[in-house]
């Protein structure tokens, strides 16, 4: 089972990018199971939302406390919430910046990680670019795809174009793609630095 | 069809697909999407004929179903919490006056504190409503005992209570199979009422009744629910039939063929224990569970014959008899009257607080060596507890509890993982 929490603040989409997860698991035939942190959720409060991907039925209903990947679509909680609790070593962080992890104060933390594993994209810029809204959850989605290798990325798209319509749906798919592309090509250039070192 | 879609949606578009004539809508956390999606779909024509009617509280919500409902019209609404309490003297009525209303529960706690979270306080408080309750284990479940409770509800002549877990199954996004109209159609016949208020053959139905019948009238509520334990069984046989899976019925075992400890519990809390059970079973603990579908009426005997086989009990529940401990548990004692074992109470989840694996496996191992105490509550931070105690005893002047124990605890934002 590959579990994913996702941190943001209320008006983001966290939710919303939890549920379209567990849709394009579903669409590629496996199971998925997704949910919020269950407050009184405002705009700009920190959220948290959950998915669940596995092979077989998922019974299971606490809150991911080990999560395998982390997606962080707002940096400015990185001072207020403890997001990467319980986060499994060398699992996956993905932060919506424009930002290094060593710009973002993270450097001492992440040192021993595998780099690889490690990956940020300009998903606000992204969002604004293509769908004209600071919405940065559907782009960090398209980075997921590349980072765990759990969800392939036509399957995101899939999940946007179920999710959207027309021009929104348009934009979104292309932040996506412009967002995959990225962290491949972060990942590509962490795995060539440590086979340098090697 | 499979489809990976919200608990609330899957509930709406089961309820739609049973043709209710009249749905009532009032807005409560976490019940509200399930009202808005039918609404929806009243409004672009998708469920006709249909009158969806907002109302100003959920006493009106219960009071215009039972209007509806003595009518003629298959009648739906759903609540949650202070919901169902501010409906609650209707909530009798409904079922005193043999009305078939199905409700939504989307389980959440009762205030004070006010808490907008998951447990079972809300629906349990109306147990003795004369309404039958069925608790969902999951969203599946929660589609198909909808379906079965209209069934259910106009066969009996009585109101029918569904349960589930609000946010747990309610917000959560997992894959179901949707039923067809024309396999709802096959297992829900067209409503025949047993009593309707029909202008060409005049009755009264609500009579004042002295006590010259009124413990008849009561009576005949009981027998009417203990039928529900005879038809439920065949209407669950008859639901496989038609949709290939079985839900609903009065109860589940799983894994409790030569269990030592068996777990009772309700809800989709299920789920999570039966997780811990196949690993303690991997390391050879006997242990089983028994979830209970069906809480009223209370499957006594179904519930007896399940546990008889096992050393100990152990009834977790997400409810409280404050003053007392179990709800769930005072039940299930009442099916083990007489057998020699050892009974354990659990409160657990209460308010939202989660039910985690770790804090399972840690609780079933001490049950399993009958170190648990008679009642116990799971995952109590005791220290939170003592201080405020101390509190008390220092200060008449202690102030309001809720208040301390937030500005102990530091909380800024609740959060659950």
């Amino acid at each position: 089972m590959f579990q994913v929490r996702i941190h943001g603040r209320g008006g983001q989409g966290v939710v919303t990018a939890a549920e379209m997860l567990s849709v394009a698991a579903f669409d590629e035939g496996r199971h998925a199971q997704a949910f919020p942190s269950f407050g009184s959720e405002r705009m700009g409060a920190p959220v948290v939302a959950f998915c669940r991907i596995s092979d077989r039925e998922i019974r299971l209903r606490e809150p991911i406390m080990e999560p395998d990947a982390i997606i962080i679509q707002d940096p400015t909680l990185l001072h207020q919430v403890d997001v990467f609790a319980g986060l499994k070593q060398d699992g996956y962080i993905l932060i919506n910046t424009n930002k290094t992890f060593d710009q973002l104060g993270l450097g001492d933390m992440i040192r021993d990680w595998r780099q690889e594993r490690l990956c940020t994209v300009p998903a606000m810029e992204l969002a604004l670019k293509h769908v004209g809204r600071p919405v940065p959850n559907v782009p960090l989605l398209g980075g997921f795809a590349a980072i765990a290798g759990v969800l392939k990325i036509e399957s995101v798209i899939k999940a946007i174009s179920e999710r959207f319509a027309g021009k929104v749906a348009a934009g979104n798919i292309a932040a996506a793609k412009e967002a995959y592309a990225i962290v491949i090509a972060e990942m590509e250039a962490a795995r060539r630095k440590e086979n340098q070192h090697a | 069809m499979l489809k990976q879609t919200e608990g609330s949606r899957a509930v709406a578009e089961a309820v739609a697909l049973c043709r209710p004539e009249v749905i009532c809508a009032y807005p409560i956390s976490p019940q509200t999407h399930i009202v808005e999606a039918l609404g929806e779909m009243v409004k672009d024509g998708s469920l006709a004929p249909c009158e969806f009617i907002n109302v100003e509280s959920e006493f009106a919500a219960m009071s215009v179903a039972i209007g509806a409902s003595a009518a003629g019209a298959r009648s739906y609404t759903a609540t949650a919490s202070q919901g169902l309490l501010y409906m609650a003297e209707a909530v009798y009525n409904a079922s005193g006056l043999g009305l078939p209303i199905v409700m939504t529960v989307a389980n959440r706690s009762i205030g004070a504190p006010i808490n907008i979270w998951n447990d079972h306080s809300d629906a349990l408080s109306q147990r003795d409503s004369g309404w039958l309750q069925l608790f969902a284990e999951t969203n599946q479940e929660a589609l198909d005992l909808h379906i079965q409770a209209f069934r259910l509800a106009e066969e009996l002549s009585l109101p029918v209570m569904v349960c589930m877990d609000g946010f747990i199954l309610t917000h959560a996004y997992e894959r179901v199979d949707m039923p067809t109209q024309a396999q709802v159609d096959a297992y829900l016949p067209t409503y025949e009422p047993r009593q309707v208020l029909d202008p060409a053959d005049p009755v009264s139905i609500g009579a004042m009744v002295g006590p010259e019948a009124f413990m008849e009238v009561r009576y005949l509520a009981h027998a009417k629910q203990l039928q529900a334990l005879e038809r439920i069984p065949a209407f669950a046989a008859e639901f496989r039939q038609i949709f290939g899976r079985d839900s609903g019925g009065l109860t589940h075992t799983y894994r409790t063929e030569d269990a030592e400890t068996i777990i009772v519990a309700m809800g989709s809390v299920l789920g999570t224990i039966k997780d811990v059970v196949d690993e303690m079973r991997e390391e050879g603990h006997r242990i089983g569970v028994l979830g209970i579908t069906l809480f009223r009426p209370f499957p006594i005997a179904r519930v007896r014959e399940g546990l008889q086989g096992a050393k100990r009990v152990v009834v977790l529940e997400k409810s409280m008899a404050i003053g007392l401990g179990g709800i769930l548990s005072t039940n299930v004692r009442m099916a083990l009257s007489g057998l020699h074992m050892h009974g354990y109470t659990v409160i657990a989840g209460l308010g939202g607080r989660a039910i985690t694996k770790k804090s399972l496996h840690g609780l079933f191992r001490e049950a399993e060596q009958d170190a648990l105490e008679s009642v116990t509550f799971l995952d109590l931070d005791w220290n939170m507890v003592n201080k405020q105690l101390e509190r008390e005893k220092a200060h008449r002047r202690s102030g309001p509890v809720a208040e301390n124990l937030l500005r102990d605890v530091g909380v800024v934002a609740a959060r659950n993982y």
